[in-house]
């Protein structure tokens, strides 16, 4: 036990104090919110403008069909397909002979392809048009019907989940974000570290270090003192960005000008109810960074970080073993290591499917068994974790999950300390699978 | 005088070989023992046999006239493997300390060890060097302090000199012989048979997975000796073929040389005599007595074990 923890040590100090690892703890959250404000902003600013010739034989859309910053209609005489380019559209939209009650077909010809976005957009507005139409052929006004489209959208869906007697808010796209983003975490520190570990057993094996170790220390505490080593590495990581995060947000709202910093105080100790006269004071991003506070503060952050911990450290170590027993097979050629690695990294990725697929769902029997199942679970459980606890993964649920997690990454260090001990000393052959899994399961 | 380490009729097959088949020998306390092997004869596997990585399948090490438990004895056994074994990008303090650490030396312990051998090297200023940073000839030293820093009973080199120059290979000679001196056992395994004769007292040549040669150096010697003589001679050219020896050849460099061969049953003196008779100006006359580099290859070509093929067992 006392090697054990020898070797610990310098698998965990030899990584850390790395200037590797200190640059990326630091680079990568910088990269992340760069990365998220970046699209965000791509988003807004970043959008291609279009100029749509519409030609609309019985003048049926004019007026009707209402241009946004990015589509412009216009109605030009004398444009067709064979010069709407010359005329410096970038686009033409054909509207048939409108019939009420009939299906038609619109086409749209374009200088460049239309992303799918914007022809869905394109095609809500022709509907949209047209329904304006239908009511205003069953008489009503154009300006109630405006007054209407206005009025509908103030309202908001606020959705509760009840939960025992007590109902909460519940907030989706939260949820979503964060499932997301401990699944992408999970998904991206498992790939890291899983081939940080085989790397690792590899430099031991191609460097004769195993030999010269094995002969002192059990393969056994060899492969698990690596393991540990690195898993706590990557605990550090975490912890460190998660310090980092809170710092940050700290100072980004200390940076915000004081005024607001005031109205958000205000909103904050009035609970987000102020008067009518407050609540216009209030400018937008006031109420914005409320918004964002208060749903953080309703997300049961200890929760969420305690179980990403737990299906970090299990995940790792569930893949990290096998990780290693690759590592120990593997001679000096990596394009061996390529081809052995697939069968893990497969149902990483494919775990990594089924999360976004649970994210949208994380209700359904699928989502219930890929995060029961060791393979997928530390990333479909963080996934649906996010969602609430126990409203959507009952207690018991969880409890199933982290067990059998447990239980598989246990496995999975026996079966590969049997491949691990056999590799790690044998040189020059190209080792098959099948005679990997002779090894593992060979009895003593 | 009992051995220190003695193996009896050790046996390890593998699933296509029989990598050592029924081997036994005893190795004496305080001696420089060289086993030797065609590439492929078992050597490694018997070695790890010997280090505890492997297990026999047959057969019994006996370490100090005790049954040889690698978890309790491998303290007293130091390994040095051909090549490497040493972390690249690891600084070599740190790693000595490492190593030392994981042979069951206490922090304190092993650092006093490691200041004593860098200083006796000329290492120190390697302190915080990378291992990478190292040629072959520094790494190589710096394994081989790695391997006595535990000051085992056994220490096991598997080719100690290759990539030393000569200097480097006198100064880890000097220390070979020290430690044997002091009373550690030494295996020296290497494919250089003028090493051997020059540094071990004993020896064991393996082939195929089975001991063919056991013994001192010059009784082997004496046991494959071809009965040769070399006779000196002013006048080379009045040596003839006749019945008591054949002339094998007249060296180039030297012309006034030529290597006899006795007929059977012939004395030297009876030779001697007659050469003497025969007027002949001699100026020496010696037996030339095998290399054990001429013993190995007549041995192993015997066997036609350049390749060793793979059989069914």
């Amino acid at each position: 036990m006392h090697k054990i923890w020898i070797i610990i040590q310098r698998e965990y100090t030899s990584r850390v104090k790395n200037k590797r690892f200190l640059i990326v703890t630091f680079l990568v959250p910088l990269l992340m919110v760069g990365l998220i404000v970046g699209s965000a902003y791509f988003s807004f600013k970043g959008t291609e403008e279009r100029k749509i010739a519409v030609v609309d034989p019985n003048g049926f859309f004019k007026d009707k069909l209402k241009s946004t910053k990015q589509l412009k209609f216009e109605f030009p005489k004398d444009v067709d397909t064979s010069n709407y380019k010359e005329k410096g559209y970038s686009d033409i939209l054909l509207m048939p002979l409108f019939e009420a009650g009939t299906k038609a077909d619109y086409i749209l010809r374009s200088k460049k392809s239309m992303g799918f976005t914007l022809q869905e957009k394109i095609s809500g507005k022709i509907n949209a048009a047209i329904e304006d139409q239908m009511l205003e052929k069953a008489g009503i006004q154009q300006n109630v019907l405006d007054s209407i489209h206005s009025s509908a959208q103030v309202a908001e869906l606020k959705a509760y989940e009840d939960e025992g007697k007590k109902s909460k808010e519940s907030n989706a796209a939260l949820a979503m974000g964060i499932g997301y983003g401990s699944g992408l975490l999970i998904y991206i520190t498992m790939f890291i570290y899983g081939t940080m570990v085989m790397r690792g057993v590899m430099e031991e094996k191609t460097n004769r270090i195993a030999e010269v170790i094995v002969s002192s220390v059990k393969p056994f505490e060899l492969m698990l003192g690596k393991i540990i080593g690195i898993g706590a590495v990557g605990l550090t990581q975490f912890l460190m960005w998660i310090i980092l995060v809170i710092t940050l947000t700290g100072v980004g709202l200390n940076l915000l000008p004081v005024e607001i910093q005031d109205q958000v105080q205000q909103l904050q100790q009035s609970n987000g109810q102020m008067g009518a006269l407050g609540m216009a004071q209030a400018s937008e991003s006031a109420k914005n960074v409320y918004a964002i506070q208060h749903t953080l503060a309703t997300t049961n952050w200890t929760l969420i970080i305690g179980c990403f911990l737990f299906y970090f450290l299990g995940g790792f170590l569930f893949y990290a073993a096998l990780f290693a027993a690759i590592g120990s097979v593997v001679n000096e050629d990596p394009q061996d290591a390529q081809s052995l690695m697939f069968p893990i990294t497969m149902p990483i990725i494919f775990s990594y499917i089924i999360t976004n697929v649970v994210i949208q769902n994380p209700n359904t029997p699928m989502a219930f068994w890929a995060s029961i199942i060791p393979f997928s679970s530390p990333m479909v459980m963080m996934a649906r974790i996010s969602y609430g606890v126990p409203t959507t993964v009952p207690y018991w649920e969880l409890a199933l999950s982290m067990v059998t997690l447990i239980g598989g990454f246990l496995f999975t260090t026996w079966l590969s300390a049997k491949i691990y001990r056999t590799g790690i000393l044998m040189y020059g052959k190209k080792v098959t699978w099948k005679e990997m899994i002779k090894w593992a399961f060979a009895k003593s | 005088m009992e051995p220190l380490l003695s193996l009896s009729h050790l046996v390890k097959h593998y699933a296509t070989q029989k990598a050592v088949d029924d081997i036994s020998f005893d190795i004496q306390k305080g001696s420089i023992f060289g086993l030797l092997g065609p590439n492929g004869a078992g050597k490694t596997t018997l070695l790890r046999m010997i280090t505890g990585i492997f297990y026999p399948d047959g057969g019994e090490i006996k370490l100090e006239g005790k049954h040889f438990d690698p978890l309790l004895d491998i303290r007293e056994i130091g390994y040095m493997p051909e090549e490497r074994g040493l972390y690249k990008k690891m600084k070599i303090g740190e790693q000595a300390l490492y190593l030392a650490q994981l042979r069951g030396l206490s922090k304190a312990e092993a650092m006093e060890r490691i200041k004593y051998w860098f200083e006796k090297f000329e290492m120190q200023s390697w302190w915080n060097k990378k291992v990478e940073d190292l040629s072959k000839g520094m790494s190589q030293k710096l394994q081989f302090v790695i391997t006595v820093l535990h000051e085992p009973k056994l220490i096991i080199l598997d080719e100690p000199f290759s990539g030393l120059d000569p200097l480097n290979a006198n100064l880890i000679k000097d220390e070979i012989y020290a430690l044997a001196k002091k009373g550690a056992t030494i295996i020296f395994s290497t494919h250089r048979m003028e090493q051997v004769e020059e540094i071990c007292d004993h020896i064991v040549l393996v082939n195929l997975g089975k001991k063919i040669l056991d013994g001192t150096v010059s009784d082997i010697k004496q046991q494959y000796k071809e009965y040769i003589f070399a006779v000196e001679t002013s006048h080379p050219e009045l040596i003839k073929n006749n019945a008591l020896f054949d002339i094998i050849e007249k060296e180039e460099k030297n012309p006034n040389k030529v290597l006899i061969k006795l007929s059977h049953a012939v004395a030297s003196n009876d030779v001697l005599k007659y050469l003497i008779e025969q007027q002949i100006p001699i100026t020496s006359y010696n037996e030339v007595l095998p290399s054990l580099n001429d013993i190995f290859i007549q041995l192993v070509e015997d066997t036609h074990a350049k390749a060793r093929a793979f059989q069914n067992i």
